[in-house]
């Protein structure tokens, strides 16, 4: 869906840093927690249940925004090729965040482990006991979680080309949003009038 | 497009610093680059060495194991020290297994070797306690790279079936603390069944009550059985599932009985090493009986495919600062993904009933 404005909603902009952070924190701590025996471990695994489920709540509140408020036109300049390369990889990255919580949930649950998300909360398995099951998704949990690594560096390294290389507004739509738009006689003037259509300053 | 100007580059150069960065930070995270840091799998392949070979779809510890189901009933004593559901008064089911030491499933029982016991106890409002004990009040090592090296220097030698001591020697000039536990398991009595074992808690947990005071305890469960011992001399004359067979065919006469003993730490006890036992007077309540009044091979029971990590714990209960404990919970859980992933294989027990049947 596209978006009147030049910018994403400020609502998802928000949810979008946040899950930023949490993402990355949930990232790193998952890979570290399995790699030591230390008493790390158990710090980490205490910190990885109630953050993948904070992320899996977080986007079901962040895709019906993501729907509801649209997306802004990609620059038009954009070669085809790459916008759907832009659609696809969103469309990964928001199916990843649905499922690596629920693969995790689901680990636990075809595990026979309680799912405890803190210690004074537990939630419902969501697959009967099954060791078979239980193994197919601990080994899907990582390579998902890697994929998913390199998807968001992938992301982030064509976020910051739009935004220092080809400066076409990607990356403030997601960030600090546009100015409003000076009026193409005055473009350096810092307190030009707003443009109420939100359109590009012609060039 | 833009031309590869000064600032390009230098922003092509940020955005690479960026990537590098980050993907260094993830590898350092997982272990992948700097300094070498001991996982799950260095344990299991640690037990494995020990073992001889892989046991493919078998714990990598206490392989060889029975499971039992029966209900613990609580007195409400232990109330006083956790305000864990299953202290109040009340009968709580429970699932688990009996097993001994070592990573060999069909190895035989005349092995001087620990009984243990673990099991699930679980409350009617979802609160669930996964015990593991030895029927030794302490831990041979203290910390997971210790536990290494005793694996490694404790493997049979083919020829002798005892541990090197060329690599023995050594080990035990390095780890001093070892010395507790052999002394014990020298003067120990070999329990003659795993029904009249005390099984120990091995590590320190730390428990909160009603007040929000918390106490280190270790608890034991002592069995109404009278303890009788194996003839160590003759270990190897005993039938290759001897302990087994006989919990079987006590059980189907009548339950067996433990009582839980919640043994409060004194000032000064060693609370985050196993290795140091808890001597003199101490605090004990008497939190309730457990009661097995089943037993099953792991073909046909429900604890072949449960991991009883020490550290999944009710609220009212949590792990103390003993590291060991952390270095268990990941190593029980590294083996138990390497058996799920390589498939459930028969039991000793579970070959007994089949040869049983057949005849």
């Amino acid at each position: 869906m596209s978006r009147q404005s030049q910018d994403f909603h400020p609502a998802l902009r928000a949810i979008h840093w946040l899950m930023v952070a949490m993402v990355f924190t949930m990232l790193f701590i998952g890979v570290g927690m399995v790699s030591t025996v230390g008493p790390a471990y158990l710090t980490l695994l205490g910190l990885h249940r109630p953050l993948g489920i904070a992320i899996l709540v977080l986007v079901l509140i962040r895709l019906p925004l993501r729907l509801a408020t649209g997306a802004p036109a990609l620059p038009e300049d954009l070669p085809l090729l790459e916008k759907r390369i832009v659609w696809a990889s969103h469309l990964l990255l928001y199916l990843t965040l649905f499922a690596l919580p629920l693969i995790g949930w689901g680990m636990l649950s075809a595990g026979g482990y309680p799912v405890r998300v803190t210690h004074d909360f537990t939630l419902p398995p969501i697959l009967p006991h099954d060791l078979g099951i239980y193994a197919f998704l601990r080994t899907a949990h990582t390579i998902v979680a890697v994929l998913f690594f390199v998807l968001i560096l992938a992301h982030l390294a064509a976020a910051l080309m739009h935004g220092l290389i080809r400066r076409d507004g990607v990356l403030r739509s997601m960030t600090i949003g546009h100015r409003p738009v000076a009026t193409p006689e005055e473009p350096e003037a810092p307190d030009g009038p707003a443009d109420e259509t939100g359109e590009e300053p012609a060039s | 497009m833009p031309s590869l100007n000064r600032a390009t580059a230098g922003a092509y150069a940020l955005i690479g610093a960026v990537m590098l960065l980050l993907a260094g930070g993830f590898a350092w995270a997982a272990g992948w680059i700097g300094p070498g840091r001991i996982n799950g799998g260095d344990v299991t392949a640690a037990l494995e060495y020990n073992t001889g070979k892989k046991q493919p779809g078998y714990r990598r510890a206490h392989a060889k194991g029975l499971c039992f189901s029966g209900s613990f009933m609580a007195d409400g004593a232990g109330s006083a020290l956790s305000v864990a559901s299953v202290f109040k008064t009340g009968s709580y089911p429970v699932i688990g297994r009996f097993s001994l030491a070592g990573g060999n499933p069909l190895a035989g029982d005349g092995r001087n070797v620990f009984h243990s016991m673990a099991f699930v106890l679980r409350a009617p409002d979802g609160q669930e306690w996964r015990l593991a004990m030895d029927h030794t009040p302490i831990f041979p090592v203290a910390d997971v790279a210790s536990f290494i090296a005793l694996q490694r220097a404790t493997k049979p030698d083919p020829k002798t079936g005892k541990p090197d001591p060329a690599v023995m020697k050594p080990f035990l000039e390095a780890h001093p603390e070892v010395k507790a536990f052999q002394a014990f398991m020298m003067q120990a009595v070999l329990p003659n069944s795993f029904a009249n074992a005390t099984y120990y808690s091995i590590n320190a947990f730390r428990f909160t009550d009603a007040g929000g005071t918390t106490h280190l305890v270790r608890w034991q469960f002592e069995p109404e059985a009278p303890l009788a011992g194996l003839d160590k001399k003759r270990l190897d004359q005993l039938p290759r599932d001897y302990l087994f067979q006989e919990m079987i065919a006590r059980t189907a006469k009548a339950p067996s009985r433990w009582h839980l003993k919640l043994v409060v730490a004194n000032p000064g006890d060693v609370t985050d090493k196993a290795t140091v036992a808890w001597t003199g007077p101490h605090r004990m309540i008497d939190a309730g009986t457990l009661a097995i009044d089943a037993v099953q091979s792991e073909e046909t029971g429900a604890c072949r495919d449960l991991n009883f990590d020490p550290t999944i714990l009710p609220p009212g209960i949590a792990p103390s600062d003993d590291q060991l404990l952390a270095g268990r919970s990941k190593a029980y859980s590294s083996s138990f993904t390497r058996r799920a992933q390589e498939g459930p294989h028969p039991s000793a027990v579970g070959q007994d009933l089949a040869r049983e049947n057949a005849r």
